[in-house]
């Protein structure tokens, strides 16, 4: 139950933020300036610096565990046996 | 109400735009290592990405398992094998106006499998570039055959739908949100596989039959992933996510990351932990041949949990650049797995009672050797 209520947590934070992009027209006020972005733009700030690396660890998730998917890949075969 | 968002958001992307990026033009080599269970898996992988006419960009990359198993399934009910995999795909990229489309295809071989996967995605920068939307959709045809079964053979049609949000939430935090819904049609179990159910006439009192499963599985993912850029150039980074799907299978994930550069180099430290409950027609032993319509005892299927540490190193190489080459790093990253099984049982051991055998468990370890190439 706890997984569902987070679930739906999730998608509904998610789905207000499209709402807002759908209706606002992109017009909000960006409040974090372009010249505030220093940090963002270091290599340290990438949520996949190495997709080479992050595509195999996954696989080898993937092989190994029940659960799949949202992590940001795709691939194919099965490689489990 | 997943196809009404996928509608909603691509009605969105439709009317407004702001700027995209294409990916860097990079070379990866990687050299990967898995041990662990009885089963080594070592090969290659090769990317390479390179932009052209400032609104193109192509992919290919290369990759292979070899495959020495005698893990716990194979020991226990067959002989132990070798085989390889190799996947190869291409991928196409396009910056237009303000947003980027890819295409892509993958292709994977092994001698009893072959996987082929379309992909399609869209992305797009909107609130000033604070956020970045993009949506997913992959279509998979794979062949299934046996080994020594000339007459055998099947099919399994794959989709998957995908939705990513990231957000710049402050200067110095960044968000992602990502969903994934993924439905297979087809024969889905392993052609070899077996489960085991008690048979008073055989002498260790159980015997084997093959896995029969439903012909239909679908699961929905969400993960939720946050780094932080701390007031020391270090960064650290947090992930969940949440599984189900129609088997009765729910799972979640969480890691927890640091990342320390000094100088040249980088330093990666990451915990993480997967749990699990089984499936429900998931048994280690069922109490007589043919129990129900769909029998399953794949360790996958069961109640489990793994936890993993891992530990990276990458070294800046080049940095006044070489020839056509900017700059370059060599990385070294290992990854220790611990699974520990509550519901699969180790059948090397003999029991006086079957269904009292000691549970199974087992521990693995992954190297990973890459060097990158910006150009």
């Amino acid at each position: 139950m706890a997984n569902i209520r987070i679930r739906r947590a999730v998608t509904s934070a998610a789905l207000a933020v499209l709402v807002c992009c759908v209706v606002g027209g992109c017009s909000i006020e960006p409040w974090v300036k372009p010249y505030e972005r220093d940090h963002m733009a270091d290599k340290i700030m990438s949520l996949d610096p190495n997709p080479v690396s992050s595509a195999y660890i996954d696989h080898v998730h993937d092989a190994r565990e029940g659960a799949r998917g949202a992590t940001g890949g795709a691939g194919g075969g099965c490689g489990c046996n | 109400m997943k196809r009404g968002i996928v509608g909603l958001l691509l009605l969105m992307l439709a009317s407004t735009g702001v700027a995209g990026v294409l990916p860097e033009d990079r070379a990866d080599v990687l050299l990967h290592s898995y041990d662990g269970g009885g089963v080594t898996i070592q090969g290659p992988s090769l990317l390479v990405r390179k932009q052209f006419a400032q609104k193109f960009s192509v992919s290919a990359n290369y990759y292979v398992d070899k495959v020495s198993s005698a893990s716990i399934d194979v020991i226990t009910t067959a002989s132990p094998y070798k085989e390889q995999r190799t996947q190869k795909s291409v991928g196409f990229d396009y910056l237009h106006d303000r947003w980027t489309m890819n295409l892509g295809v993958i292709s994977s071989v092994e001698n009893d499998y072959s996987a082929k996967t379309f992909t399609f995605g869209v992305s797009q920068d909107v609130f000033g570039d604070l956020t970045t939307i993009s949506l997913g959709y992959s279509l998979g045809n794979n062949e299934v055959r046996r080994r020594g079964d000339a007459t055998f053979h099947d099919t399994v049609k794959m989709q998957s739908y995908r939705l990513g949000l990231s957000q710049i939430l402050t200067k110095n935090l960044l968000v992602g949100l990502s969903f994934e819904t993924i439905t297979d049609e087809g024969f889905l179990n392993n052609p070899y596989r077996q489960v085991r159910y008690a048979d008073s006439g055989s002498p260790i009192g159980y015997s084997y039959e093959r896995e029969i499963y439903p012909r239909t599985h679908t699961s929905d993912a969400a993960s939720l992933r946050m780094r932080y850029y701390l007031p020391w150039r270090a960064a650290v980074s947090a992930e969940y996510r949440d599984y189900h799907d129609t088997w009765g299978i729910e799972g979640g994930t969480f890691e927890v990351g640091y990342t320390h550069p000094v100088d040249r180099w980088t330093f990666d430290g990451k915990i993480r932990s997967y749990s699990q409950t089984k499936g429900n027609f998931y048994s280690d032993l069922f109490p007589r041949s043919h129990y129900q319509n769909f029998i399953a005892r794949d360790k996958e299927l069961s109640t489990f949990s793994s936890q993993s540490i891992s530990i990276g190193a990458t070294y800046d190489i080049m940095k006044g650049g070489w020839k056509f080459i900017e700059k370059g790093s060599l990385n070294i990253v290992f990854d220790h797995f611990m699974f520990d099984y509550q519901d699969f049982r180790d059948l090397r051991t003999i029991a006086a009672t079957p269904g009292t055998e000691p549970l199974y468990n087992f521990d693995a370890d992954v190297f990973e050797f890459f060097a990158s190439f910006w150009f």
